[in-house]
């Protein structure tokens, strides 16, 4: 009985966050926000079916996404024209998981073929075919402007009209958590396993009597399935598919979710899809240059942490499993490290903000709001200041990442030490 | 003009940009085949070059930036590898793409704030702005000549050096052997270092060419890194032949198809399309060659990977 509730208190959390976070942020803006994380995980976790658990890097993705957009937007305006029979609402997006299925199983049988960089290439061609085509078949994708609809149609059962946003929002909520938990029982059955061992070493698995190809193209199918699921939410959510949805900015974007997040953890990519969809929405207010930030933090994740932030949670789990009184230990030296990073980070930021600046200001404009400072880019003060602090952030990062390592070490050994004792 | 010339003016068009998308696909096929690196900044590379090359043209001219942009190219080529790629070629290949995808994205988004969204005029030089020949009633100018000339400079000047030369010999050694090749003394790290400089270089010269010709501007990188994958592939990944086989026919395809404006009225009307269709059927029986030209590019990959996974001069199935 114990056993069975602590399998299931991690779901039950899931849930009751789902259910009670409309009660706490209640503003169109942040039922705005967390529809669009419900998709994003749904979407992100989708994606890690191919990256992390088959080891197929997609830069092609959003395909599937957003061409179940397409067909969910065109239902329900076909629905509402009733020229299509009736099909409630709330289950639409499994309409749109067929789609993506559909064109999942068709690409997939060519792109599966092979893995590694080439299938990367592969779902890029795609990706660049799709896009050109939303400006061929303008009757279906209608160009760059894209097509709307609107999601009040047919009957209401249960008062259920997705007019207001909260409700919205449930929908997306239930849809998450079901897809979720669908995607957490996939890894767990025989064909997760091998798609794994096809990830890891796709000789053996032959050797053992699979088809690595049709294991590839399993998991390809399954994935985009999710993802059209995903792609059908997003259209009811904004009752508009534009053709952004199946470019590669969509597609990169989702990869930055999953590896930021971490790749080989379950729950990594919801991690990614809350921060970055919280990032997305916030910092494109606040500065012009977020893209950029973005694309650094990434390329500084691959090289340091190639197992994401859940990557890095993860490192401590033997730490807290043996003592959680070791972590103690740990908490001056990791904030020590956090802080010379903040440091560094505010002064490069000062320096990229103050270029972007200059670089786009109106013609006798010189004065910025720099960091809550009001501040000219002429002067050289600004520049000098935000360059020493990033000089001397760095220079402190180099002391104390290293004081960071060695009481992870030390941390590590001790759990050693037990485990041998 | 007649049937024949509209024929031969779609070729020789169609050869001039193939030869351009090979200056830019050699320094990616030679990063390919030396160090097993598919770089998807490759045409982040080409950006630079042009933009660093309007930079250098604006202060003394056309002809020091063409020896110095690529050079420049070069070396953040260079320091990218030691400081990028170096520590992530543990993690595989998969890992090296993941980079240099992230890099692209970066350099896009630099590119954008130093110059701007908008492009930036850097133009052919004035002495190579006259007409060199005449043909058929078009002029030509010098300048495409000397785009043709530099292309076939490069592809002579890579073979020669990769299957002809000593040092050729060491960089295949390394790829395949890296453990002898470093016990015979040669510093193997340092020699990746350099083989992906000097393909960034490339990339940066074809940048310099191909800047004021095709418009210089932060979607440049995109537009080409693409349809430069799907030429490797082709062409067969680490040939360079192929790459300049792969690179011609899709240069040829791309401008027949424009130029002839072939429509596919017929061929929907047969399978049973009606003349006024509506919505997606008009679209098909409204659509023409030059209106798919855009994609002429990805079918040919699609079609090559179900016919031939290895491409045309591909040594094994990719």
């Amino acid at each position: 009985m114990r056993r069975l509730l602590g399998k299931s208190g991690v779901w039950l959390v899931g849930a009751a966050i789902i259910l009670l976070t409309p009660a706490i942020f209640d503003s169109g803006f942040a039922l705005s926000i967390m529809g669009q994380m419900g998709v994003a995980i749904i979407f992100a976790l989708a994606y890690n079916m191919l990256l992390g658990q088959g080891g197929m890097l997609s830069f092609g993705h959003a395909v599937y996404f957003g061409l179940a957009g397409y067909f969910t937007i065109h239902y329900l305006t076909l629905m509402g024209d009733e020229v299509v029979g009736y099909f409630p609402v709330s289950l639409l997006p499994i309409f749109g998981g067929v789609v993506g299925l559909i064109f999942g199983i068709a690409i997939g049988f060519v792109s599966t073929r092979r893995a590694g960089t080439t299938f990367a290439m592969i779902s890029l061609g795609f990706s660049e075919m799709v896009t050109a085509l939303t400006l061929i078949l303008v009757a279906f994708f209608n160009g760059e402007e894209g097509i709307q609809t609107d999601r009040w149609v047919g009957p209401e059962p249960l008062g259920i009209t997705y007019g207001p946003d909260i409700q919205v929002y449930f929908l997306i909520g239930v849809w998450c958590f079901l897809a979720t938990l669908a995607m957490y029982a996939i890894t767990r059955t025989p064909f997760g396993r091998m798609s794994n061992a096809v990830r890891d070493n796709p000789e053996r698995a032959q050797f053992v009597g699979y088809n690595t190809q049709r294991v590839r193209w399993l998991a390809f199918a399954l994935s985009s399935f999710f993802a059209g699921l995903a792609g059908a939410l997003h259209a009811i959510n904004f009752e508009h598919v534009g053709f952004e949805t199946v470019g590669l900015a969509q597609s990169g974007i989702v990869l930055f979710m999953v590896f930021i997040g971490g790749v080989r953890n379950f729950s990594g990519p919801i991690l990614g899809a809350v921060l970055i969809t919280l990032l997305t929405s916030t910092l494109g207010g606040i500065t012009e240059a977020w893209l950029l930030y973005f694309g650094v933090f990434f390329v500084l994740m691959v090289i340091f942490a190639p197992g994401g932030l859940a990557g890095l949670i993860m490192l401590h789990e033997p730490v807290w499993k043996t003592d959680v009184r070791l972590l103690r230990g740990m908490i001056l030296p990791y904030a020590g490290g956090l802080g010379t990073a903040l440091i560094a980070g505010v002064g490069v930021i000062g320096l990229i903000e103050l270029i972007y600046f200059s670089s786009h200001k109106l013609t006798g404009e010189s004065r910025m709001v720099l960091l809550g400072v009001e501040t000219s880019v002429f002067s050289a003060v600004p520049w000098l200041v935000c360059a020493a602090i990033a000089a001397g952030g760095i220079v402190l990062c180099r002391k104390s990442f290293p004081r960071m390592a060695r009481s992870w070490n030390a941390a590590i050994d001790e759990v050693r030490a037990r485990a041998a004792a | 003009m007649t049937a024949l010339e509209v024929l031969l003016f779609s070729l020789f068009n169609g050869i001039l940009y193939g030869l351009l998308l090979f200056m830019l696909s050699s320094g990616l096929t030679l990063i390919f085949s030396m160090m097993g690196i598919l770089n998807f900044a490759h045409a982040s590379f080409f950006m630079l070059g042009a933009y660093f090359a309007y930079q250098i043209s604006k202060y003394v001219g056309f002809w020091p930036a063409l020896i110095f942009a690529p050079l420049i190219v070069g070396v953040v080529g260079a320091l990218i590898e030691r400081y990028g790629l170096r520590p992530v070629h543990k993690f595989g290949h998969v890992a090296e793409l993941l980079l240099t995808f992230g890099l692209a994205f970066v350099i896009e988004e630099v590119v954008q704030m130093i110059w701007g969204k908008a492009p930036v005029p850097y133009e052919i030089p004035q002495s190579l702005k006259f007409p060199a020949f005449n043909w058929l009633g078009l002029d030509y100018s010098a300048y495409r000549v000397f785009m043709v000339l530099i292309s076939v400079a490069i592809f002579v000047g890579l073979y020669a050096f990769i299957k002809r030369t000593r040092v050729g010999l060491i960089i295949q050694a390394a790829l395949s052997h890296p453990g002898i090749v470093g016990t015979l003394g040669h510093n193997v790290p340092r020699i990746f270092m350099l083989v992906f400089g000097f393909g960034s270089g490339l990339a940066g010269i074809a940048g310099v060419l191909g800047g004021n010709a095709l418009g210089t501007e932060p979607a440049m990188a995109i537009q080409l890194g693409t349809i430069v994958f799907v030429v490797i592939v082709v062409g067969g990944l680490g040939s360079l032949g192929g790459a300049l086989i792969a690179s011609i026919f899709i240069g040829i395809l791309t401008n027949i198809a424009v130029s002839y404006d072939i429509s596919f009225r017929g061929f929907f009307m047969a399978l049973g399309v009606s003349k006024d269709a509506v919505g997606v059927g008009s679209d098909l029986v409204n659509m023409t060659s030059a209106g798919i030209s855009p994609i002429l590019p990805y079918l040919l990959l699609v079609l090559m990977l179900i016919v031939r996974p290895r491409g045309l001069f591909g040594k094994r199935d990719v």
